[in-house]
């Protein structure tokens, strides 16, 4: 038995940790998000509410919020049915491959996501590599413009970044699914379909739960992706905030939106941490 | 019939045309190492067959063959003479109760006994009849709709069971069921598990590394040595009369005398007794129990050595209640170990005596 002594001070790195860099700048936050500023550009001290009327009612807020969970979802759902035959192949058959092949699923993680960024760019753009593989192939005659500076390529983009991030809960969870389930229901007279469907299927949900609200929360607060590839009609919603902590200097209508996604996505958490239990106890 | 055909009756692996389940000459390697070598049984209907043998005997993957989890590398397994080995798991009437039980964590008792009828399509309106039955069977219907993490050892043991039975399988496969559960549950297990497969009729190939649960459940044992069947038998027969020294070694406690036998007679040391077959260096079994103290009165030698008659110093005296264990010197360096009803408190030269047909003549050559 460790004395309280012992286990309180344990305690005291992360907390300082959690106090410094966690509490101290949302508790800025909060504060930020209801004052205003000035004609004058000056930051003014005084409680009002301004900014949150200004989320509602200017409808540029909504569009580009609506916008950025749009793209989130499509990427977690791109990134949930490519991470989950990967993840089934790698756990069921890959047999010697599966070091391998997990291997060449991490290290694109290693790598900087600018260089990832800027990796499709350059396969997107009008001089890019699909443009000039479409005019080889006499597909086309002229550059396709539309592939670079658009939500699609945005998607793209973040569902190669963000795939690994779901696979690894799901393959983590199918790993853990015991194997002599899987005979006892072949056993009872379950082809291999009813099998997944019943068993293999329910036993990973879990890990579908942990991948899937990672790419859509990661995906809802990204604002790199949108810049390099997105283009005006790509824009998300930390792209507003971003500008609005810099070149635009509206702290307080920054900070307004920062905790109003901060809302949103502690919103997510907590419904599927319901969803989750839900299907656990069912 | 003499002693000697008897034995020969039981080397032959009853071939009864009305075997349910035929494995002949079966053969499975992992990564090139043979775990089974040319296994051949037969199982009859409504049996009860243990499996009894050593971990690393392959008696596990015999089962797993049967259940159809592993392919073989030779030989055939049919039943009522179609291939059986050929078909998928899921489409073999047999089924298999797992050592780790392997109960469905996300399901609730009801639907765990259920899944096989589900999977096959049975109609809907018979699911819960036949369930709660089955679960009636094994006294476990009060808790249809409890969750499986909340159940206990023995409760998982029995829901296992339900599921398996419930399907009404031709062949149901145990795999060391009650190895995980304590001593007295085991005990109150066994007697259980043998009347239900009475009750069912249903062919029960169990497989187990504990002799004594073996011959306390078994209408015949087929013993696995090293992925070979050293003897195939009921549970006396194969005490009674074991055809090799591992056999006799493996089922119950024994004495091995090597003798020399010579013109229908065997000399081990100074003991000597009446014998069949021919002649030469011959190993045979003697149970402890068949040693018996000669009182003093009635030391008078049997003249045709159907009794066989020694002297031997009782080196040590193990009390165990109503059976005392003796270790007897009997000089040449030949000690017997003997069973006998409690004699109080021995020691020093005392007659012993065994009756000749209680010395198995025993295989040779079998340590392979």
């Amino acid at each position: 038995m460790y004395s309280r002594a012992y286990k309180a001070s344990v305690m005291i790195p992360p907390l300082l940790w959690v106090a410094a860099f966690l509490l101290v700048p949302y508790t800025m936050l909060f504060a930020y998000s209801f004052w205003s500023v000035s004609p004058a550009g000056v930051i003014v001290h005084s409680w009002n509410l301004q900014n949150y009327l200004e989320l509602l009612r200017n409808p540029i807020y909504a569009t580009v919020l609506l916008r950025s969970m749009r793209i989130a979802a499509s990427v977690t759902l791109l990134a949930l049915l490519l991470g989950y035959p990967l993840a089934y192949y790698l756990s069921f058959h890959a047999a010697k491959r599966k070091e391998l092949l997990y291997q060449l699923v991490i290290i694109p993680l290693c790598a900087s996501y600018l260089v990832r960024g800027y990796a499709w760019k350059t396969i997107l753009g009008s001089d890019g590599v699909l443009n000039a593989f479409l005019r080889y192939l006499h597909f086309t005659h002229r550059p396709v413009e539309f592939f670079l500076y658009s939500p699609f390529a945005v998607v793209l983009t973040l569902t190669h970044i963000y795939t690994p991030f779901t696979f690894l809960p799901i393959y983590a969870s199918l790993e853990h699914v015991p194997r002599n389930l899987i005979e006892a229901s072949h056993d009872l007279g379950a082809p291999p379909w009813i099998t997944f469907r019943r068993v293999v299927w329910p036993l990973s949900l879990p890990g579908v739960v942990a991948g899937a609200t990672l790419a859509f929360v990661l995906t809802l607060g990204d604002f790199l992706s949108p810049l390099l590839v997105g283009g005006p009609s790509g824009i998300m919603i930390s792209n507003i905030v971003v500008s609005l902590f810099g070149a635009a200097y509206n702290w307080p209508l920054g900070a307004a939106i920062s905790l109003s996604m901060l809302l949103l996505v502690l919103a997510v958490l907590f419904a599927t941490e319901k969803f989750e239990r839900k299907l656990r106890l069912s | 019939m003499s002693a000697d055909a008897a034995r020969h009756a039981v080397d032959r692996p009853p071939r009864t045309p009305e075997a349910l389940l035929s494995i002949r000459q079966v053969v499975k390697q992992f990564a090139g190492r043979p775990v089974l070598c040319g296994i051949s049984l037969e199982v009859a209907a409504g049996e009860f067959l243990t499996i009894l043998g050593e971990s690393g005997s392959g008696k596990t993957t015999l089962l797993r063959l049967i259940a159809g989890f592993e392919q073989l590398d030779g030989g055939e397994i049919r039943m009522e003479g179609e291939r059986l080995d050929q078909v998928p798991a899921y489409r073999r009437q047999v089924n298999t109760v797992f050592q780790s039980y392997a109960i469905f964590p996300h399901l609730s008792v009801f639907e765990n006994v259920a899944y096989g009828l589900r999977a096959k399509g049975a109609r809907k309106s018979e699911i819960p009849e036949r369930v709660i039955a089955a679960l009636a069977m094994v006294k476990m219907e009060g808790f249809a709709q409890s969750a499986p993490v909340k159940l206990s050892g023995g409760q998982q043991q029995r829901v296992a069971l339900a599921r398996a039975l419930v399907n009404r399988p031709r062949v149901l496969l145990l795999d060391e069921p009650l190895s995980a559960l304590d001593a007295n549950l085991r005990r109150q297990m066994q007697i259980e598990l043998k009347s239900l497969q009475r009750e069912v009729g249903i062919t029960f190939i169990f497989v187990t590394h504990d002799q004594e649960e073996a011959m306390a459940l078994s209408d015949r044992i087929a013993l696995l040595r090293a992925g070979r069947i050293e003897q195939v038998a009921g549970p006396r027969e194969i005490y009674g009369r074991p055809l090799t020294a591992y056999a006799a070694e493996f089922i119950g406690q024994t004495n091995l005398l090597r003798a020399e036998v010579r013109d229908g007679m065997a000399r081990a040391g100074s003991i000597l007794w009446r014998t069949l077959g021919p002649p030469g260096e011959i190993t045979f079994s003697l149970r402890p129990e068949a040693i018996r103290i000669v009182p003093p009165s009635r030391a008078q030698l049997v003249a045709d050595r159907s009794v066989a008659q020694f002297r031997g110093r009782v080196r040590n005296q193990t009390f165990g209640g109503a059976m005392d264990v003796l270790e007897i010197d009997c000089g040449d360096a030949q000690f017997l170990r003997a069973r006998v009803p409690s004699p109080g408190p021995v020691s020093g030269e005392m007659e012993f005596e065994f009756a000749a047909a209680d010395a198995i003549r025993l295989r040779e050559g079998s340590d392979h």
